[in-house]
């Protein structure tokens, strides 16, 4: 028998330390010992995240907009829709050597572009790739600086001059993942949130690229109906001083043969007349009041239409701020010449990649089934 | 030789080692995947069709390879017939490695027409992969320049088009030259211009060969062909290349990819019905064309290869090709003893790790390692791809055979590491609430068995309650392979238990009581679940089995795993097994007995010499049910007194008068060894024996020394449980005389 022995710390010892606890809700139980590894701990994000039914609490970060901003810069967000994917930590990722890596990244798409040839790398090549930090674009101090993914074909004209033109947009960001980059270990960078336009197939070139070089994963971010719903309470309520576009809920009738879809307009004032009317503390949402919001919608839809909302799928909303779609489609919207100062249109595009920061999280630690 | 192996693979039958603790031999020099292996595999599923088929391809092959030796006419028939057999299996299968160094043989000597040969090139689709030796060989045909310029073409065209199923290209490289002199024919000259811009390497690139390409270019004008070599030349060595040549082409070759193409794709298609992942894998080639699938969202486990991160360190140097050798060595690239010694500090994982999984050497190192990182790095993936392919949580996710193959790979991974993936666990507790119990069910089941051992009130939740949930509303199947499942789970659990006792450290005590708990607590679950799937089963035989094979290992728990826990299988296990129908089960519950009470009089010594203090000291409880239980084994089995000497509350203690009322006879006796319904059957062979010709099976016969006889006739008959439990359990008195009274002394 073992009792007693004395300890021993050899390599087969650790070996047996290395599980994990890894359900979500098992983490409470904290290993006893130093030498098991650090997995996020998922309990405590867990708990952290708003969008279950279980923890129904949301309070809005406080933006930290004083600093200057440069809308010059962040101002391609707007206007495009934007594919949502989730990405797990980045492996090896150093940011000194972005111009590095944008040359392997394009002399990897000028190689699958023209299979079966060969390539060299640093050459110019028809598609040219720029990767750059982006400070702006992140929560707290905590966070990494988004990467912006610039993909551009190089003029043939070949006057210096000449722009090139753009061809694909993707960037990745972490908006108070604070908890999720706290916990993630040393040589893992923590960006779960991946944002692209353009084609796909440059998507795919970008992201098996960024999957082979930093043993990642990528997956394609759907929104649930649930969140779709957070979405529209959220941004309903938020304050604009100029004629803003309506609010506009579009659901989907499942099992039928013709597929039908029943928009839903409302007028911007009133929908922010009636989230104030549901809101009990500013900045801070709750699931109850989620929940109100959209029963009063319902109800208000049954008693003209006599169609009950609530047993169709919400499958797209629009607001003033942003639009989003089930499959994980998004779209910043353009704001008018009033509202064009830098520190208001931070708050807006941080507000909404915050949302999706959270879901990608959510996503990437406790999936929601 | 080959040929024979290759048509006799496809009879054997497939043989999954129960563990699969894959050794290295699966993984051989090259860090290949033995390719006939593979075939087999694949083939195996279609068994019954394959047979024929691939008989037939045998002969033609043989044919084949005869016809080119012998001077006589051939029959057109013959011919035909053979030739139909070799292009049908290659369609559909695509040919063995072995096919082609025959077929490539007859089709460039030049042996037949070139409308046979035509015929036999455009079938040259590998099922697997392409031995270098026999490229090499028809390439030596090609230079005797027995065939018409038409096949020579053609087999370039295949050349090409084959290039990347071509196992190895040392050889073929070292043919360079022989390529090159092709180049002067005219009509050869751009397909050969290809195959040379597949196989340069630096070394290629020599001053005379930059002369005779710029001399051919001078002759025949600028030609895109010409220009593609060139440039690459170029590239290697821009300092001897000194002409400049016109920027980027769109393209430089003609598609050249010919009938081979479509084939290929079908072929590989079908292929991976099979085993999806490992052919994959195997050629490298990670996506199938033809599916239409959005990016990414596709059970792919990554090729292994070098990490491609330090290319960038020396970029001081501007050397991007080659990473500079004193950084790093991939794993993947060992090949000798030697190169382990030599580069056994700087190794490296592949730069995506989910590619482990199917290489046994890289699992032998990830055991080795010590480095939390990849650990990590393997549960983002696996994580995501579980969660993104698992067919009862995405809707409408049509690629259940792939994932099941993906949870096969995991499963054998795990069950080399001898320990279960983090991201698995997760997995399984997240969707089992959701799972339909049909699903990928022996897979997902296995999985189970490596659940990490943990609080079992931790798991109960996740894992046990829906687990028994599903157990109860399924068919008897899915109750055995979850029987089955959790007999593995205790098993892996009470390795681990004792590994980790011979190395835990501190707080001994806490450890060792968790352990045991958690330990009993899974044995009284399934004893909990057997016992209602008893009743609702009606006392399946087959369901029994299984249940005995569980306790089976519980049984012997102190004395095998040095663990202070016995638990007695509840009375709903007990009893049904000691009334079974079925001789397997009951010569299983004697063996059972007989373990326990080894175990028990184990205990009992260790606990009497004192040799060890002991912590733990099984109960008195333990003891009496032991002891209830051999009686009323002992009271049906041997002394004849059922109904009389049980004394468990839920035992078969039955009233005289009450049993009078059956109006059975013999009552008492009818579930000893000679009655027992489970007996009955050897009783009355063995009575033929003895008395050939009496047709009245007088049953009472067999007593005293034909009781003896008897005995020996049972044990003769295989049953060593019966025998070592009366052995052990059953006190006799004297030889001759039968015992009256059976002894269960503990």
């Amino acid at each position: 028998m073992a009792e007693g022995r004395a300890p021993r710390a050899g390599a087969d010892g650790k070996k047996f330390e290395r599980r994990r606890r890894a359900a979500a809700a098992m983490a409470e139980e904290a290993p006893e010992d130093g030498a098991v590894r650090t997995l996020p701990s998922l309990r405590r994000l867990s708990r952290a995240l708003p969008f279950g039914r279980s923890h129904g609490r949301l309070t809005v970060p406080a933006l930290c907009s004083q600093e200057k901003a440069d809308p010059q810069k962040t101002a391609f967000v707007l206007r495009k829709a934007w594919t949502l994917y989730s990405v797990t930590p980045l492996y090896g990722f150093r940011r000194a050597r972005l111009r590095d890596y944008a040359r392997l990244l394009g002399a990897f798409i000028a190689a699958e572009k023209q299979k079966g040839l060969a390539v060299e790398v640093g050459v110019e090549l028809d598609i040219k790739v720029a990767l750059s930090s982006l400070a702006d674009i992140r929560g707290s101090e905590l966070d990494q600086a988004a990467l912006l993914v610039q993909l551009s074909s190089r003029s043939r004209s070949s006057s210096r001059n000449s722009e090139d033109k753009p061809v694909w947009l993707g960037w990745f960001c972490s908006v108070f993942g604070d908890e999720l980059s706290e916990s993630v270990p040393e040589h893992f960078t923590c960006l779960p949130l991946f944002l692209s336009h353009g084609a796909e197939s440059y998507t795919a070139l970008v992201g098996s690229w960024f999957q082979k070089t930093f043993d990642c994963c990528f997956r394609r971010l759907a929104i649930s109906p649930l969140n779709l719903s957070w979405m529209v309470a959220m941004w309903a309520g938020c304050k604009l001083d100029r004629a803003a576009s309506a609010v506009e809920l579009v659901f989907s009738v499942p099992r039928l043969a013709q597929p039908l879809d029943i928009s839903y307009a409302i007028h911007p004032e009133d929908a922010k007349a009636l989230w104030d009317t549901v809101q009990k503390t500013p900045g801070e949402i709750t699931h109850e009041e989620v929940d109100v919001f959209m029963d009063c919608l319902y109800a208000h839809f049954h008693r003209h239409f006599k169609i009950h909302l609530s047993a169709a799928k919400l499958v797209k909303i629009s607001t003033a701020i942003a639009s989003a779609q089930c499959d994980g489609i998004v779209k910043v919207r353009p704001l008018g010449a009033g509202c064009s100062n830098a520190g208001q249109i931070k708050q807006l595009y941080l507000k909404v990649s915050w949302f999706f920061c959270m879901i990608s999280y959510k996503e990437l630690l406790n999936p929601q089934f | 030789m080959q040929r024979r192996r290759s048509s006799k693979t496809p009879k054997q039958p497939l043989s999954i080692p129960n563990k699969s603790q894959t050794d290295l031999s699966a993984w051989r020099k090259g860090g290949k995947i033995d390719p006939e292996k593979s075939v087999q595999n694949n083939q195996s599923a279609d068994d019954q069709k394959c047979e024929s088929q691939e008989g037939s391809l045998e002969q033609a092959l043989s044919y084949f390879q005869k016809a080119q030796d012998s001077v006589a006419p051939k029959k057109k028939s013959v011919e035909q017939e053979h030739l139909d057999a070799v292009e049908s299996t290659a369609l559909e299968q695509g040919l063995p490695p072995e096919g082609f160094e025959i077929l490539l043989k007859v089709v460039l000597s030049g042996t037949f027409a070139d409308t046979v040969n035509t015929r036999l090139l455009k079938s040259l689709i590998p099922a697997s992969v392409i031995p270098e030796n026999s490229v090499v060989t028809a390439v030596s045909w090609l230079c005797v320049g027995k065939c018409s310029s038409n096949i020579q073409l053609l087999f370039l065209k295949w050349l090409i088009t084959m290039f990347d199923f071509i196992d190895h290209k040392e050889q073929l490289n070292a043919l360079y030259g022989f390529f090159f002199s092709f180049l002067q024919d005219e009509k050869l000259c751009p397909y050969v211009c290809h195959v040379l811009y597949l196989l340069t390497r630096k070394e290629n690139v020599r001053p005379f060969r930059i002369r005779t390409l710029l001399d051919l270019q001078a002759k025949m004008g600028m030609q895109s062909h010409l220009q593609a070599l060139l440039s690459l030349y170029k590239l290697f060595c821009p300092e001897q290349v000194t002409i400049t040549l016109p920027g980027r082409m769109k393209t430089y070759f003609k598609n050249s990819e010919g009938p081979w193409k479509a084939a290929i794709t079908a072929v590989r298609q079908r292929n991976q019905g099979s085993s999806p992942l490992s052919q994959a894998v195997f050629l490298g080639t990670s996506q199938p064309q033809s599916r239409k699938r959005k990016w990414n969202a596709q059970l792919v486990i990554p090729a292994s290869s070098a990490s491609t991160k330090h290319l960038d360190e020396d970029r001081e140097k501007s050397c991007f090709y080659l990473c500079s050798p004193n950084e790093s060595f991939p794993v993947e690239q060992l090949q000798t003893f030697p190169q382990l010694l030599q580069n056994i500090h700087r190794l490296e994982f592949p730069s995506q790790m989910g590619s482990v999984l199917t290489n046994p050497l890289l699992l032998h190192y990830m055991n080795c390692v010590k480095d939390e990182s990849i650990y990590l790095r393997l549960y983002y993936w696996m994580g995501q791809r579980l969660q993104e392919e698992c067919p009862w949580c995405v809707v409408d996710n049509p690629y259940e055979e792939e994932f099941r193959s993906f949870l096969e790979t995991v499963y054998k991974a795990e069950c080399f590491l001898q320990e279960g993936f983090s991201a698995c666990e997760e997995f399984l507790y997240k969707t089992l609430p959701l799972w339909d119990g049909i699903c990928c069910r022996s897979e997902f089941l296995r999985l189970v068995s490596w659940i990490p051992l943990s609080s079992f009130s931790d798991i109960k939740p996740y894992l046990f309650d829906p687990l028994a949930q599903l157990f109860f509303t399924s068919s008897i199947y899915f109750k055995c392979s979850v029987l089955e499942s959790l007999k593995e789970l205790l098993q892996n659990w009470l390795i681990r238990s004792v590994i980790q006792m011979d190395l835990e450290i501190s707080s001994v005590n806490t450890t060792l009581s968790g352990l045991v708990n958690t330990v009993a607590e899974l044995v009284h679950f399934v004893g909990w679940i057997s016992t209602v799937a008893m009743r609702l089963e009606n006392n399946s035989t087959f369901l029994l089995y299984f249940i005995l094979d569980f306790y089976g290992t519980v049984c012997d728990i102190y004395l095998k795993y040095n663990l202070p826990l016995l638990i007695m299988p509840p009375a709903g296990v007990f009893y049904p097994a000691l009334l079974s129908m079925d001789s397997v089960n009951l010569n299983q519950l004697c063996y059972i007995m007989y373990r326990y009470r080894a175990n028990l009089v184990a205990a009992k010594e260790n606990e009497l010499s004192k040799k060890k203090i002991l912590q733990f000291k099984f109960s008195n409880r333990t003891y009496q049910e032991y002891n209830q239980y051999i009686i009323a084994m002992v009271g049906c089995l041997w002394t004849s007194s059922a109904f009389q000497k049980d004394t468990h509350p839920q035992g078969l203690c039955m009233d005289d008068k009450l049993l009078s009322k059956s109006a059975v006879k013999e009552v008492k006796s009818s579930f000893n060894i000679v009655y027992h319904p489970a007996m009955m059957g050897y009783s009355v062979k063995f009575l033929q024996q003895i008395c050939p010709g009496d047709t009245a099976l007088n049953f009472k016969l067999i007593k005293g020394k034909k009781w003896d006889w008897y005995l020996e006739y049972l044990y003769s008959r295989g049953l060593r449980g019966l025998k070592a439990f009366i052995e052990s359990s059953i006190s006799r008195v004297s030889q001759a005389a039968r015992s009256k009274a059976g002894n269960a002394d503990v």
